[in-house]
């Protein structure tokens, strides 16, 4: 690595180019835009404008994570569950935004737990271990409630307006795009593209595979922790049973499959027309929604594998514009070569064989 | 002693279930999330019966089996096969069938409360105790034990004394040189991922017989096999049954001793434990 960023090929961190100034413009735009919302409806758009933009957070801040590395992450409700819990828990004894905080905190020490124990092993194990967390965490909560002889719900009463909880949650998904944007440019991206496209010529690049998906899943969990935080006084009551529901780790997989996981904004792509329909398929038809969740999940995997984005970024590509590529030249140099790399290494071992 | 026993018998029955991941996972290779719904499918199957007939619920396995068999051949060829062809690496194949069969486990999860209702459900069928020991027992658990013991020894004589075994063994630790000598590989991959999923549902009938159960209780099964076969080592018979036994007694003790909703904890224990200790299972092979 150390090389690699000697050579004048790779930008500083801190230069910003006029493309990605552009896409920053565009953005902090969208935001402004977004941020507007409240101003002009009210009611059920508002509502829905509040799980779009808190499912966008979700989805986005699992990308961070599952997007480069690959390793399909099944626990967004186990971290939103205990930001929840933590909040619920300490309403009384802090000030709010202190929990928002201590809710990060919390997320981030069991995906520490969790990666460290996991990711360091094999991908297929983090995925099981995340499978059950959100259920081992209830099962625990329930268990230390039910020793120190506190009531299973915990209310949670702070007066907060429905425009204030949509600003909340919007600058949260503000803050997670820049820390998304930001690790893409940082070294840290740069090595998890590479893990991402081959664990093995990585780690022959002298990157510390283990240490980069830790870091990347603990920023990912803190956010999703700090989510629930941000959500729990508008629940007003919560319980294991709501605050841990594995449906909610779901509907995020979902959503940013749909929406595509190779780019940042993938997710939102996702987001808006499945809320969307999924507002929908509950007023139509609200006992089958497990169900029309599964076939819609199928669908997307079989369907359409790279999401909306891969749907958008061919059709870029069919009009003849390369413009939506993927890979930066620096990118496409490195996969290049460790393609190179890895044919050498593939030879030399049936060489010695 | 008690923990001991209902331990033992626990695992015994645990060993039939992880016995169907095993095939699906050490043989196929394809990591199904949707394992514990067939199991609950299972399960359901047995109550279903049982409520209309009176009869054993033993004798639903006549049906359960052979049902499970046929629908686990067609999710691996119309499901999974798809994404074998389609997938260019081990890995990705990997990811799509974890998001292929996670998906499907909500399918299950929706027809099986369209079906039989969210609420949870259990029946009462020989619930007189039996005396080990002086101590008493649930029959039922004993009748669960010993059956699931029949099938396993069924299945291990299978898998070790007729060909048919041995292709899904050879398949099991290496699919391209099995190729080789003339194995259908896609072939014997679909067998095994059948017959592993009529081997849990089996093992749902059975737990079925003492455990309660609900439509969306299948994940924490899925979990538990995976962890037995992790525990015991991918691809290996009798560290599947070693693992169940101690997963059966590490629960059982912690039920007894500690609080009976932390069974999943002491799984996830014995998982940590494996992931830190000796990550390719009791009786793993280290990958190099």
């Amino acid at each position: 690595m150390t090389d690699l960023a000697e050579t004048p090929v790779v930008r500083s961190a801190w230069v910003i180019t006029a493309k990605e100034r552009r896409t920053l413009l565009v953005s902090v735009l969208i935001f402004i835009a977004a941020s507007l919302v409240p101003l002009v409806f009210g009611g059920y758009v508002l509502q829905v404008m509040i799980s779009i933009v808190m499912y966008t957070a979700f989805a986005t801040s699992w990308l961070l994570f599952s997007g480069p590395t690959n390793y399909i992450a099944l626990c967004t409700a186990a971290f939103f569950g205990i930001g929840m819990y933590v909040t619920a828990g300490g309403i009384d004894l802090m000030p709010y935004p202190a929990l928002i905080a201590l809710s990060g905190v919390a997320g981030a020490a069991l995906a520490a737990i969790v990666g460290l124990a996991t990711l360091r092993v094999s991908g297929v194990y983090f995925v099981i271990f995340s499978l059950g967390l959100a259920e081992l965490v209830r099962q625990i909560m329930t268990w230390g409630q039910h020793v120190f002889g506190t009531m299973s719900g915990l209310y949670v009463t702070i007066d907060r307006s429905e425009p204030m909880y949509y600003w909340q949650l919007l600058l949260a998904t503000a803050v997670i795009f820049l820390v998304g944007w930001g690790i893409g440019r940082s070294r840290l991206g740069f090595a998890l593209r590479i893990i991402g496209n081959d664990e093995v010529v990585a780690v022959h690049c002298g990157i510390n595979t283990a240490r980069a998906k830790v870091v990347l899943f603990i920023i990912s969990s803190t956010f999703a922790s700090m989510i629930g935080a941000l959500v729990a006084p508008r629940w007003g009551y919560v319980e294991p049973v709501v605050a841990f529901n594995p449906f909610l780790s779901f509907q995020v997989v979902i959503m940013a499959l749909l929406g595509g996981t190779h780019r940042l904004w993938g997710p939102l792509l996702g987001v808006i027309p499945f809320t969307l329909m999924w507002e929908l398929i509950s007023i139509e038809f609200p006992d089958q929604t497990t169900l029309l969740l599964g076939v819609s999940f199928l669908l997307i995997v079989y369907v359409i594998p790279n999401g909306i984005t891969g749907l958008i970024e061919d059709a870029w590509q069919r009009h003849g514009k390369i413009g939506g590529s993927i890979q930066g030249p620096l990118q496409r140099a490195l996969v290049t070569s460790s393609g190179t790399l890895k044919s050498l290494l593939q030879r030399g071992k049936s060489g010695n064989a | 002693m008690d923990i001991v026993i209902i331990g033992l018998l626990l695992g015994g029955t645990y060993a039939l279930m992880a016995m169907g991941l095993q095939l699906q996972y050490g043989v196929a290779r394809i990591m199904n999330l949707a394992n514990g719904e067939i199991l609950i499918a299972g399960a359901f199957g047995a109550f279903w019966f049982f409520a209309g007939t009176k009869a054993s619920p033993l004798l639903s396995l006549l049906f359960v089996v052979p049902l499970a068999f046929v629908l686990n051949y067609a999710i691996y060829l119309v499901l999974i096969l798809p994404l074998v062809r389609r997938a260019k690496s081990q890995g990705k194949l990997e990811v799509d069938s974890i998001l292929a069969t996670f998906g499907l486990s909500f399918i299950f999860i929706g027809i099986m409360v369209a079906a039989f209702g969210a609420q949870y459900t259990d029946y009462a069928y020989l619930s007189e105790p039996i005396f080990i020991f002086g101590e008493r027992y649930g029959l039922n658990r004993v009748v669960a034990f010993l059956a699931s013991g029949a099938l396993c020894a069924g299945l291990y004589v299978w898998l070790y004394m007729t060909r048919a075994g041995l292709a899904l063994r050879a398949v099991s630790v290496n699919p391209s040189a099995a190729g080789l000598v003339s194995i259908n590989v896609i072939r014997t991959s679909a067998l095994a991922f059948a017959l592993g999923g009529a081997v849990t549902a089996a093992g749902g009938v059975l737990l079925s017989m003492y455990l309660t159960f609900d439509a969306s209780y299948g994940v924490v099964f899925t979990l538990k096999a995976l962890i037995i076969v992790i525990l015991g080592g991918v691809g290996d018979i009798r560290g599947t049954i070693v693992a169940s036994f101690i997963l059966g007694l590490a629960e059982t003790a912690v039920a007894t001793l500690i609080d009976p909703g932390l069974t999943l904890a002491a799984a996830y224990v014995l998982f940590m434990i494996v992931l830190l200790v000796r990550p390719e299972g009791l009786f793993g092979r280290r990958t190099a």
